[in-house]
């Protein structure tokens, strides 16, 4: 009986894995190639999965449809113009730079300049103040001592200086 | 100028506010179709009623019409089908892309809940599918007289979408050049 589970327990993850439909490769490079184009291209019926992921059966249909332009010889870029004349952009998880999408593109980088120039210029400001706060303490210490004052003021300093 | 740069953290919510409430008001399983304006794709298949008989895209032209893709496995197709018969009894042309399906159990189907169809094709490789950019039956196409794609609609016929079908049909019908969105 042990050993029956334990022949079970082995062949389970056999099991599990054989869901996972098989594609035989004529070398490993196409191998990669297939795992990096189905990872690139999302599935156009669920939201964000991309063909790998995807158990739909437009999914299936497409990964098909990859594996087959592969085994004929397709280049890459041939592959994806093939789905995006069918199934339009949103098929592409990293999309092209063109005018739609320069925002997204560029967008962070303009973000990160922004906040540079705006730290920048608080950072500025900031010694600016201080500068301005130290010179105007000053200038108050010497306005309010008047005449007499500082004649005092040196007379105490002297009178010190001499003992 | 102080107060100025006061509202400019405001000003910047208030702008992501509506852009995020437009967002919100998408439909994000809406497509738009890759093949809008462009003519429908080269094919060739026999058709539902007869598999002797071979269809080509030349059969969809002569008049605008409504290019419904549809099988007997899809539950939406049912319930679009009584839409589509009153389609064609107000006298528009339906043309069926029967979609990866059983060409017995079509038959069946197309007897019981009647036949809308002015032809069908069956495409049970979902190669013309494939073409078309289908990623889920039932989806319809608007199409004109030389068979250029005009309107893609995913999901069911209903009332109320036929009427926004219908408009764009009468315009191809009066020879206004309507650019779908």
């Amino acid at each position: 009986m042990r050993y029956f589970i334990a022949v079970f327990l082995l062949i389970l993850p056999v099991s599990v894995w054989s869901a996972i439909d098989t594609y035989e490769f004529k070398d490993d490079a196409t191998r990669e190639r297939f795992k990096q184009l189905t990872f690139e291209l999302r599935c156009p019926k669920c939201q964000n999965q991309n063909l790998q992921d995807s158990n739909s059966p437009i999914a299936s249909d497409l990964r098909n449809e990859v594996y087959k332009m592969l085994q004929e010889g397709n280049d890459d870029s041939e592959i994806v113009d093939f789905m995006v004349a069918r199934y339009g952009e949103f098929v592409l998880y990293r999309p092209p730079v063109n005018k739609a999408t320069y925002v997204l593109w560029y967008g962070p980088f303009g973000l990160v300049v922004i906040g540079i120039v705006v730290v920048l210029m608080v950072s500025k400001k900031r010694k600016r103040n201080t500068t301005t706060s130290e010179v105007s303490s000053e200038s108050n210490n010497e306005t309010h001592l008047s005449s007499d004052e500082s004649e005092r003021l040196k007379d105490l300093l002297d009178t010190g200086k001499n003992k | 100028m102080r107060r100025f740069i006061l509202f400019i953290p405001l000003v910047i919510f208030v702008g992501i506010g509506v852009f995020l409430w437009k967002g919100l008001q998408l439909d994000p399983t809406e497509l738009p179709s890759a093949l809008l304006n462009k003519p429908l794709p080269a094919f060739q298949l026999s058709a539902l009623s007869d598999p002797e008989r071979q269809l080509t895209e030349a059969d969809f032209k002569g008049e605008p019409a409504l290019v419904n893709v549809w099988a007997t496995w899809c539950p939406s197709c049912k319930q679009e089908h009584a839409q589509l018969n009153r389609i064609k009894a107000e006298g528009y042309k339906v043309i069926g892309i029967n979609y990866k399906d059983d060409r017995q159990k079509a038959d069946i189907w197309l007897k019981k809940y009647l036949n809308p169809y002015a032809l069908n094709v069956f495409d049970n490789e979902g190669s013309l599918g494939l073409d078309l950019g289908v990623y889920g039956a039932p989806e319809t196409y608007v199409i004109d007289a030389e068979g250029i794609i005009r309107y893609k609609h995913v999901g069911v016929v209903d009332e109320k979408v036929w009427g926004q079908l219908k408009g764009i049909i009468d315009q191809l019908k009066s020879g206004n050049k309507v650019l779908a969105q």
